[in-house]
């Protein structure tokens, strides 16, 4: 099966967005290779600028350029984009209701060899507190392009999370639509329903073909857009499910998992269990070995599943 | 805008900046009444901002990256007649337009939401890259803080704004000396300014009384005229300028007047 960062998928249609429309600006701070920003590059190199490495300028002066008029994308990699930016970000971006699309890149544990420095499990907390702000995650690369253009027709500020790592596509098939805070339902099983975003909704997945060979059938939902969230889907899961399990490569604390207990505590309240980040740093290592290691792999939700069914 | 008419203003908006910060018992006048004849010049000479373009997404724009200065910017928009001066007696209270630092979403005239020092100074980046992107003739204008240039992203966006040759973007440094814990000096040196900003690329305009129209249109002019680079008019201001108990004094950086202190002070200007 075809392997996609979501990073690239994300250079390809900013690049056929700024064919077509001048109103676009990107602003990259020094990783515009890693980030894919720089793919734009080649159709429009004039409105790419290279803003060095500093991230907290950069942010503001995205908010200038949206003050005037452009829809700008910003990138750099999550853990510089949204951790050191995210006062900029807060203010004058988040503030103001600026148009600017924060796309960053190599988010999570899956970064790998970089280590605990590089691996943000925290950006999804930091940019679903500020009100007003979009927060998407898209699995795979047809999911990041479609999730792209979305945010681009979108008014206001938006966080998009791409990761580092090839991920196989699985929404390739005709019928596959994206819309912005609409969850994919994926699978249709009973009593427990995995709740995966990012690169999870894959472990998920496999979770899910290893448990069928035992006879157990989950429901394997793909929460895209954490802010805001899918509310008529996630009670329909409360409702018809005994137990819910989130799946996501970033901290249990404030993350898709925190956001999904906020909601179904007051509307629908269920069992929910949490796999992610625990409250740890990460370290060195290949992805696999450390969504392993980490207790976010097929394997674990599995195991997961096993404990409460 | 003649001498005359300026003047007139000026003393009406120092009496505002007062009354204002006097009715919310907060707020900064020491670092607002050391701007006014600037932000005056500014408004009413230099910039082309008025009530047929005030919605346009591109014009000449302002940012007061000094953002706790508001009592300056909303007397000065007031003056402008972009809301009605009955407004500035509502600065800082519950469900007033007139937020403690400025909010562009609610105020008429504000080009950008500060408060957070260091942050004007790239947004005023940002307004600029779009006007050379669009290829127009705006310019942008930010005030900064003495104080403020402590912050690292001053000199980020210091960094840009030479990097990017913006001659459309003018800064305007408020050298008063003085913040909140102290002499600038004292507390954490961040001069010599005119250095500094040349060695970061700029055009630098020492402004050595920036309560003379005469000097302050000239360093406007000099900004304007220069190509290929961002231009800084350092000002060396008076912190509390025109209120004598209140001049040089950093206690006066962000506590409001009382009634009497008020009384003292209107007497002063001559005004009611």
């Amino acid at each position: 099966m075809a392997k996609i960062a979501t990073r690239d998928a994300y250079g390809k249609a900013l690049t056929e967005l700024c064919e077509v429309r001048n109103d676009i600006v990107v602003l990259d701070a020094d990783l515009s290779g890693s980030t894919k920003s720089g793919m734009m590059k080649k159709v429009a190199p004039e409105r790419h600028f290279n803003m060095g490495i500093a991230e907290g300028n950069m942010m503001a002066v995205a908010a200038g350029l949206a003050a005037s008029g452009k829809t700008v994308f910003a990138s750099s990699f999550a853990m510089f984009a949204v951790g050191r930016a995210y006062e900029q970000i807060r203010n004058s971006i988040g503030y103001p209701q600026m148009n600017v699309k924060i796309c960053a890149s190599h988010a999570g544990i899956t970064v790998g060899e970089d280590g605990a420095s590089h691996q943000t499990i925290e950006d999804i907390g930091l940019m679903r507190v500020i009100p007003g702000m979009t927060v998407v995650q898209p699995c795979d690369g047809p999911e990041a392009e479609a999730a792209i253009k979305a945010v681009a027709e979108l008014k206001g500020p938006c966080f998009v999370r791409l990761g580092r790592s090839a991920v196989e596509v699985i929404n390739d098939s005709p019928d596959y639509k994206f819309e912005l805070g609409k969850a994919n339902v994926l699978k249709r099983g009973s009593k427990v329903a995995l709740v995966a975003t990012g690169c999870l909704v894959h472990e998920a997945l496999k979770a899910y073909e290893m448990l069928k060979e035992e006879g157990i059938e989950v429901t394997v939902v793909n929460l895209h857009t954490i802010k805001p969230l899918d509310e008529t889907c996630l009670v329909e899961l409360a409702k018809t499910h005994d137990v819910l399990i989130t799946c996501e490569e970033h901290s249990i604390l404030t993350g898709m998992g925190s956001a999904v207990c906020e909601l179904l505590s007051e509307k629908q309240p269920v069992r929910i269990l949490r796999i992610g980040q625990k409250d740890v740093f990460g370290e060195s290592g290949k992805p696999a070995e450390l969504l392993h290691k980490y207790e976010m792999d097929a394997e674990a939700i599995v195991k997961a599943v096993k404990g409460v069914y | 805008m003649n001498y005359q008419d300026r003047e007139r203003i000026a003393l009406n908006m120092r009496a505002n900046i007062l009354k204002m910060t006097n009715q919310a018992a907060s707020g900064h006048p020491g670092g607002s009444l050391s701007a006014v004849e600037l932000m005056i010049t500014l408004f009413f000479n230099e910039m082309n901002i008025n009530e047929d373009n005030l919605n346009d997404v591109q014009r000449d724009k302002f940012v007061l990256s000094k953002g706790h200065a508001s009592p300056v910017l909303y007397s000065v928009l007031a003056a402008k007649g972009f809301f009605p001066e009955s407004e500035l007696m509502k600065f800082r209270n519950l469900g007033a337009d007139l937020q403690g630092h400025p909010n562009m979403k609610s105020v008429r005239g504000v080009d950008m939401s500060t408060g957070s020092l260091g942050q004007g100074l790239s947004v005023a980046v940002g307004m600029s890259l779009a006007n050379k992107l669009d290829n127009n003739d705006f310019r942008t204008y930010v005030l900064c803080g003495d104080g403020e240039c402590e912050e690292g992203q001053i000199w980020e966006a210091s960094m840009a704004a030479a990097h990017y040759k913006l001659d459309n973007l003018c800064a305007i440094l408020d050298f008063n000396g003085l913040q909140i814990d102290g002499n600038v000096t004292d507390v954490m040196n961040p001069t010599p300014f005119d250095k500094k900003f040349e060695a970061f690329g700029w055009n630098v305009i020492d402004l050595e009384n920036p309560y003379d129209y005469t000097q302050i249109e000239e360093a406007f002019a000099k900004a304007r005229l220069c190509k290929g680079k961002p231009s800084i008019i350092i000002a060396h201001t008076v912190k509390g300028k025109g209120i004598s108990f209140m001049e040089n004094k950093s206690a006066w950086h962000g506590v409001a007047p009382n009634n009497e202190q008020l009384k003292a002070a209107l007497e002063e200007l001559g005004v009611q």
